[in-house]
């Protein structure tokens, strides 16, 4: 049966401190899950919104934080599709979960809620996967003068 | 196919409920019936089974067509593979995302 989530981990080689402010910082959200800015409220119904360029075109995705347990726990819900606010109805819910393991840290995501995603014309939709296929470009530059660390 | 974001949503939500599953499975194994002949092959009552019958219908998971005073189903497994493919592709984007979450931990 199609599920109604979608989990993902990795293990990063680096303390859970740093790891955490990967993922909560909005210098590096604008990095992972944007490519042109962030802004994160570290706070439960703070503000989590993304940038994206395209072209010539500046794309904000809008979100609100959830939960904060540092250094433990963040979550925080994304409106789809971009440029639309946040409500329950047009949210997924995204969770991060990190756990120390001696000097490194298991990363644990889960985005879950997909079923409950709003009537989107096939428009919306195309312009979701386009800014998709802009950030994957930006993520292939980055790729290219990055260490490659394993 | 082509797939919207409606079309998952509505897959989903006709995938959620479980006498839905089992209407799936029924058609799936023992092929195409009418809603009568599955009401005696069920636990659930013909009314019920028209109305889920109407929301898998509605999410394009199973076609329907008259042979003279019957309606009679029958499984489409399209949307099922289109939804799996859409989630394997939100699937990827976070490894690339935890990719990049453990470049910047790693470098920062």
């Amino acid at each position: 049966m199609v599920p109604d989530q979608i989990e993902r981990e990795i293990l990063i080689e680096a303390p859970v401190a740093k790891v955490w402010a990967a993922v909560t910082k909005a210098e590096h959200v604008g990095t992972w899950f944007g490519n042109a800015g962030a802004t994160v409220e570290l706070r439960p119904g703070g503000d989590f919104s993304c940038t994206w360029r395209d072209g010539e075109n500046l794309v904000t995705v809008h979100g609100l934080v959830e939960k904060v347990d540092e250094p433990h726990l963040f979550s925080f819900r994304w409106a789809r599709p971009p440029g639309t606010r946040p409500t329950v109805e047009n949210t997924t819910l995204v969770e991060f979960r990190l756990r120390g393991e001696g000097a490194a840290t298991r990363l644990k995501v889960v985005e879950s809620g997909f079923r409950g995603l709003p009537k989107s014309d096939e428009d919306k939709l195309t312009q979701a996967t386009q800014n998709t296929e802009g950030w994957r470009r930006e993520l292939a530059k980055l790729a290219d003068y990055a260490p490659t660390l394993r | 196919m082509t797939l919207t974001g409606d079309d998952v949503s509505e897959v989903l939500v006709a995938l959620a409920d479980p006498t839905r599953r089992l209407l799936l499975d029924e058609l799936a194994t023992h092929g195409e019936a009418t809603a009568t002949t599955l009401a005696e092959r069920l636990p659930v009552t013909r009314q019920a089974i028209v109305k889920h019958l109407a929301v898998l219908t509605h999410a394009r998971l199973v076609t329907c067509r008259k042979q003279g005073r019957e309606v009679r189903y029958k499984v489409r497994p399209e949307p099922l593979g289109a939804t799996a493919a859409w989630l394997t592709k939100v699937a990827h984007e976070w490894d690339d995302r935890l990719a990049t979450i453990k470049r910047i931990a790693e470098t920062t």
